[in-house]
């Protein structure tokens, strides 16, 4: 079965974080998903820019961030590209609240967040490119309209 | 243009500061300088109002991290108070209410600074 797909493309700077939001939300309830799966897909998207931003750009405010939603029979996916420096998720170690507050550090918690918030996350380098995929299954209470049915 | 605001207002010693609008790592700067201007004021008995506030980030929770300890040094604590259930689920995944006071109203809030209790981080 074919995918639905949308795609936007932000420069990397925070200040679109909200653009990027709204996209992954309006397109998640034209898919008919539960407020509950929109509010943890809009979380989820941000937390993957803030750190691309960060991290893979270094805090460049210029470089592209693609960001794509794909609708699947099962599942709802949110696919993030950028062309900075990869990040390794097996050499990720979730920091310690009380760790981080002792040191007065406040960061280091997205890539937990994103794991809790998601049914699964993948990782990929493919040449220049880095990709994430946000992925939520669909369950019975997120299909109540049918994606042709809304905008 | 920003879609997030801190407004101050203080009530028996303690600083209210009510937050509107969307937190994340764009606006995060601001709650920062908004707490940065309380320390700098000398005020360390800090009340987060999140009656307004309709979205949080890890950037927007990295702020509270990265103050707490300071604020509670100097004898005051920072408590949060009023957020909205989709914004307290986020503080709750991370285990926020371990070592955070937050409760669901200001009134409260302001009664356990008025009795001086705080939270004390657990030794790991």
């Amino acid at each position: 079965m074919s995918r639905t797909l949308y795609t936007l493309r932000i420069p990397s700077s925070t200040r679109y974080l909200q653009t990027v939001r709204r996209f992954v939300e309006r397109h998640a309830r034209a898919a008919g998903l539960s407020e509950e799966a929109i509010e943890r897909l809009k979380l989820a998207v941000d937390e993957a820019c803030t750190n691309i931003i960060k991290h893979a750009y270094k805090g460049r405010s210029d470089r592209p961030i693609d960001v794509a939603v794909l609708l699947e029979p099962d599942r709802f996916i949110v696919r993030i590209r950028d062309q900075g420096e990869s990040f390794d998720p097996t050499r990720y170690r979730a920091p310690d609240l009380r760790t981080l507050i002792r040191k007065r550090q406040g960061g280091g918690l997205g890539v937990r967040l994103i794991r809790q918030l998601m049914d699964e996350v993948t990782y990929r380098s493919r040449g220049p490119y880095n990709e994430v995929q946000l992925i939520k299954y669909l369950t019975p209470s997120d299909t109540a309209l049918p994606p042709s049915a809304s905008a | 243009m920003s879609n997030f605001s801190v407004g101050f207002r203080q009530h028996n010693g303690v600083q209210i500061l009510d937050l509107h609008g969307e937190l994340d790592a764009h606006t995060a700067p601001e709650l920062e300088a908004a707490l940065q201007k309380c320390l700098q004021n000398g005020q360390y008995n800090i009340l987060i109002n999140g009656r307004d506030l309709d979205y949080i980030s890890s950037a927007g929770l990295g702020v509270f991290m990265a103050y707490v300890e300071e604020i509670r040094e100097k004898g005051g604590d920072l408590k949060i108070a009023e957020l909205k259930p989709g914004v307290y689920n986020v503080f709750d995944l991370l285990g926020f209410p371990l070592l955070f006071d937050i409760l669901p109203s200001e009134a409260e809030a302001l009664e356990r600074f008025a009795r001086g209790e705080r939270p004390m981080l657990p030794s790991s």
